[in-house]
């Protein structure tokens, strides 16, 4: 045991606990200075996309499409694609067009690639923001295939090794700042506001991509922003073939071949230092000290003070969450920092589910826990709710730590859900949700405590007031 | 300010009342890079079917489809939940190459063994239609072994717009219609087309039908049931909701079974009213259904009518913009809005026909705008040239006003109250009043419009 393969008597998807590709690619080129998403297919791909980011940033999310007809199914989605390229190009004023495609003009074979170049022959001469293109046929992988993706082919599309000469010349002078490129994953618009605020308190000049943490979480407006503004800008995209390291995250994303950092590291001979997501204190302990590394620099005191009280704070709660048992559902790389982080605190990840399969998971959570089999652990990947909820009945989780779209399973066995990750929909702060660093284990930490604590005074006969 | 452009292409959908001619250009394809609101065929035919809860709703396609579709609606149910469910082939590269039919076979076998649907529909998504899986074939070998309907739905995403799908969804229905016994069917019976039980609005709905002695034969689809649908022909007159997602149904009940049918809409205690009187007018012969439906509007208007009449003078003068799916939904909104004190400043649809924009330049105020498959850029635009107040639309709207620092109110299928019928009407008077009188806005920087 325990990784549940789908055997060929082939049953139903039930609920997923996954997304589509073209969905992760939009998230990121959201986070994008300037650019505006575009899905080659039919519409509804857009809209439903749209609707579903809405729901859970609640901001304006426009994403462009190229509105295949019946007979665009057959002859070829060029001219659709040209048609939108040119209303966006008039209507946006766009810094860059990210283009992903649908699993509908990937299978009637749509070679975007030659009608991008096509379409820049057309228009020579004339003012070209870069088209960065991603092939995401939705039967491929899941929606963190779509954004992991679009990451690199962005950094593909984009990167130069120009200023490398400058860098090695700079790195001489002692006043020059260090940059360093950030792939940080699908985390939250707070996670990526503080992850910023690290980089930048260790003094470093950075390339966080993407960086939505403005355009997904923005103040009202007197008139509406074609493209909202903040987003990791077409130049910074530019500079990450000449920047010191990179650093990403996700232990699964780790397991992969082919990743930004990776070919950063292949092209332009920039470091690429896999860690996993700073989620709870080991990881979050690893992540600075890469910084610490890179930078040459101690950590910043106010880092070492927050690690202290959250530490602190572990102590005061610890028998409250002490062998609590959780199930753990979402993204493989969420699921695997949150084991980590509850692994730390004496809470037992009963049940770890994502409906990706990229095949890593179990070997991840086993590097963090060896002995899961025997601590009753079970891990299930390429799941849907359906099979979570009913690896729950026989594990008898008292929490579930995950998205909204668990919330039924929780309900169901009666189990409080402490709502993470993406998405969050019935509630309304998915944006500010905190994952990451000593800052974000220590809400977690509290969110968790106080969740047991408040689940027992309620079924409790006597509703204490003190403890 | 508001120099947001206008894509020329887009111009003949774009309307002021008082600046002839008016000729709406609509029905027509979105364009592409437009970043319009609308979804696609499989939408469509998914909002009509999703409400029947006794029946199994298979996605054959990749993951995406049923994903964004999982629970998002909020028709209830009065028994069984299966509707609930998101059931997805979930379609990999290898099934792209060889086919899914296999996949669609086991997973319908599969299913329908674990939950005894009592019918099952079966939505082909965009790729289904290009790889050309024999979906018809598929469905009829398992119907013919499970003993159950298993009805094809042909809802490839780009085989036109969302009015497509309804019209796949009101085929895929009309194969069950006629298959059931009629024999205690009511003289004075209906059936209710195009009402979805939103936050349990059919109830009350039924309810009022009942208390006039009307039977409630089937409710398409709200709260629905395979086989309330199945003798559904049995039924004197077919009351639709909404104008473009059952009419087709109500078209072909009546060339095949002679089934009569009428225009009505459940928002706002005109509509709502004129909606029971026209009921019992079809049943002139039974002058008691009449006198019991006065007797019914005047007792629940009375119930609604003291808050709501404490309600309208706060909104009096306010103005409001509507950008919702059917432009028949819009008709009633406008006379609700009009009813609470309040001027409606933009009105659009997703899928509004000629007639129904010619219904709403006749309705409007001059300097209405009154749109066709608009955009963001579009809708912002004219809500801060008009000066909006409310912003009534569905969840993509939302952001929109609220980035604007405006009111707003969801008027789709995701919001769980009810806002039909009397009891519907006050609570959204209670939503618009707490929206547009909310002391947030006073936060929100304001346009400055030259």
């Amino acid at each position: 045991m325990f990784s549940e393969e789908k055997t060929e008597e082939y049953t139903a998807t039930k609920n997923a606990c996954k997304l589509c590709t073209p969905l992760g690619a939009s998230l990121v080129f959201k986070g994008i200075q300037g650019a505006v998403p575009l899905l080659h297919g039919s519409q509804g791909c857009s809209t439903y996309i749209r609707r579903y980011l809405i729901s859970h940033f609640k901001e304006p999310i426009d994403i462009a499409c190229s509105n295949f007809a019946e007979d665009t199914a057959i002859f070829g989605g060029g001219a659709n694609l040209r048609i939108a390229l040119e209303n966006i190009l008039l209507q946006y004023a766009p810094e860059m067009v990210g283009i992903a495609t649908t699993c509908l003009s990937e299978t009637i074979g749509d070679d975007v690639p030659m009608f991008i170049r096509e379409f820049k022959e057309m228009h020579r001469g004339e003012e070209m923001p870069p088209l960065v293109h991603i092939s995401t046929p939705s039967y491929q992988g899941t929606h963190m295939q779509g954004f992991h993706g679009a990451v690199r082919a962005t950094v593909e599309a984009l990167a130069t090794d120009q200023g490398a000469d400058d860098r090695k010349a700079n790195d001489q002078k002692a006043n020059e700042k260090t940059r360093v490129n950030l792939f940080p994953g699908m985390l939250s618009p707070e996670d990526l506001r503080h992850l910023r605020e690290i980089l930048t308190d260790f003094g470093l000049g950075f390339t966080l991509l993407p960086d939505y943490s403005e355009t997904l979480d923005g103040p009202l407006w007197t008139e509406y922003q074609r493209i909202p503004a903040g987003g990791t800008t077409v130049d910074a995209i530019g500079r990450t073939g000449s920047a010191a390291g990179s650093l990403e995250f996700g232990r699964v994303l780790a397991a992969e071949k082919n990743t930004a950092g990776k070919f950063l590291e292949k092209e332009f001979g920039v470091k690429c230092h896999s860690l996993g997501l700073p989620i709870g204190i080991g990881e979050t302990d690893r992540f600075f000290k890469t910084l610490e590394f890179i930078t040459g620099m101690p950590t910043p005191p106010r880092y070492a003070e927050a690690r202290g009280r959250l530490t602190d704070a572990l102590v005061d709660g610890h028998k409250y969450v002490s062998r609590v048992k959780a199930a753990v559902f979402g993204e493989e790389d969420l699921v695997v920092g949150i084991v980590s982080f509850l692994s730390e605190i004496g809470v037992i990840p009963v049940l770890c589910a994502s409906g990706g399969r990229s095949g890593h998971m179990v070997g991840k959570i086993a590097e963090i826990i060896p002995d899961y089999e025997n601590k009753g652990i079970r891990i299930l990947e390429d799941a849907d709710f359906v099979d979570i909820e009913a690896a729950a009945e026989e594990v008898k989780p008292d929490l579930f730590i995950g998205n909204s779209k668990g919330y039924t399973s929780a309900r169901r066995l009666n189990a409080p859900l402490i709502r993470i990750g993406f998405p969050v929909h019935d509630r309304i702060n998915g944006g500010r949700l905190l994952h990451v660093g000593y800052a974000g284990a220590q809400r977690l930490f509290d969110r968790i405590a106080n969740t047991v604590i408040g689940k027992r005074q309620d079924d409790s006969s006597w509703g204490y007031t003190y403890m | 300010m508001t120099s947001i452009p206008i894509l020329r292409e887009r111009e003949g959908q774009i309307y002021q009342k008082g600046r002839e001619p008016f000729k709406m250009s609509c029905g027509k394809h979105s364009l592409a890079g437009s970043v319009s609101q609308r979804a696609c065929v499989f939408c469509g035919s998914r909002v009509v079917l999703y409400p029947i809860a006794d029946a199994l709703h298979l996605i054959h396609g990749p993951i995406g489809c049923a994903a964004y579709t999982w629970d998002i609606r909020g028709a209830l149910s009065s028994g069984p939940t299966l509707h609930r469910y998101s059931f997805s082939t979930d379609l990999r590269e290898k099934d792209v190459i060889f086919g899914g039919e296999k996949k669609l076979y086991s997973a319908l076998c599969q299913l329908i063994d674990a939950h005894q649907p009592k019918a099952a529909f079966v939505y082909s998504t965009c790729i289904v239609g290009i790889i050309g899986d024999d979906v018809e074939a598929v469905c009829k070998k398992v119907a013919k072994e499970k003993g159950i309907p298993v009805l094809p739905v042909h809802s490839e995403g780009f085989k036109g717009t969302k009015k497509d799908g309804y019209q796949a969804a009101c085929d895929a229905l009309f194969k069950l219609v006629g298959e059931g016994p009629t024999e205690a069917v009511s003289p004075c019976s209906i059936n209710i087309l195009g009402e979805f039980n939103i936050g349990g609005e059919a109830w009350m709905i039924r309810d009022y039908y009942k208390r006039m002695g009307v039977e409630v034969v089937s409710v398409m689809t709200g709260d629905g049931r395979v086989d309330d649908v199945r003798r559904s022909h049995g039924a004197a007159l077919n009351v639709v909701q909404c104008s473009g997602a059952m009419t087709f149904l109500a078209e072909m009940m009546k060339e095949r079974f002679g089934t009569p049918y009428i225009r009505v809409s459940y928002f706002g205690l005109e509509d709502q009213s004129k909606a029971l009187y026209d009921v019992a007018a079809h049943f002139s012969d039974h002058p008691e259904i009449m006198a019991k439906t006065r007797e019914i509007v005047r007792e629940e208007i009375s119930a609604v009518y003291p808050e709501l009449q404490r309600i309208k003078p706060d909104l009096e003068g306010k103005r409001a913009a509507i950008y919702v799916g059917g432009a028949f939904k819009a008709f009633s909104l406008i006379k609700a809005l009009r009813y609470l004190g309040m001027d409606v400043v933009l009105a659009g649809s997703q899928t509004g026909n000629e007639a129904d924009y010619e219904m709403l330049r006749d309705m409007c105020d001059d300097g209405t705008v009154i749109l066709d498959d608009a955009n963001p850029l579009e809708l912002s635009k004219y809500i801060i040239e008009k000066k909006a107040d409310l912003f009534i639309g569905g969840v993509k709207e939302r952001p929109i006003a609220f980035k604007m620092g405006i009111g707003f109110c969801d008027h789709n299928h995701e919001r769980k109250i009810p806002l039909a019928g009397y009891e519907g009407m006050l609570n959204f008077a209670r939503e618009v009043h707490a929206t547009v009188t909310s002391p947030v806005w006073k936060f929100a920087p304001k346009a400055v419009i030259s």
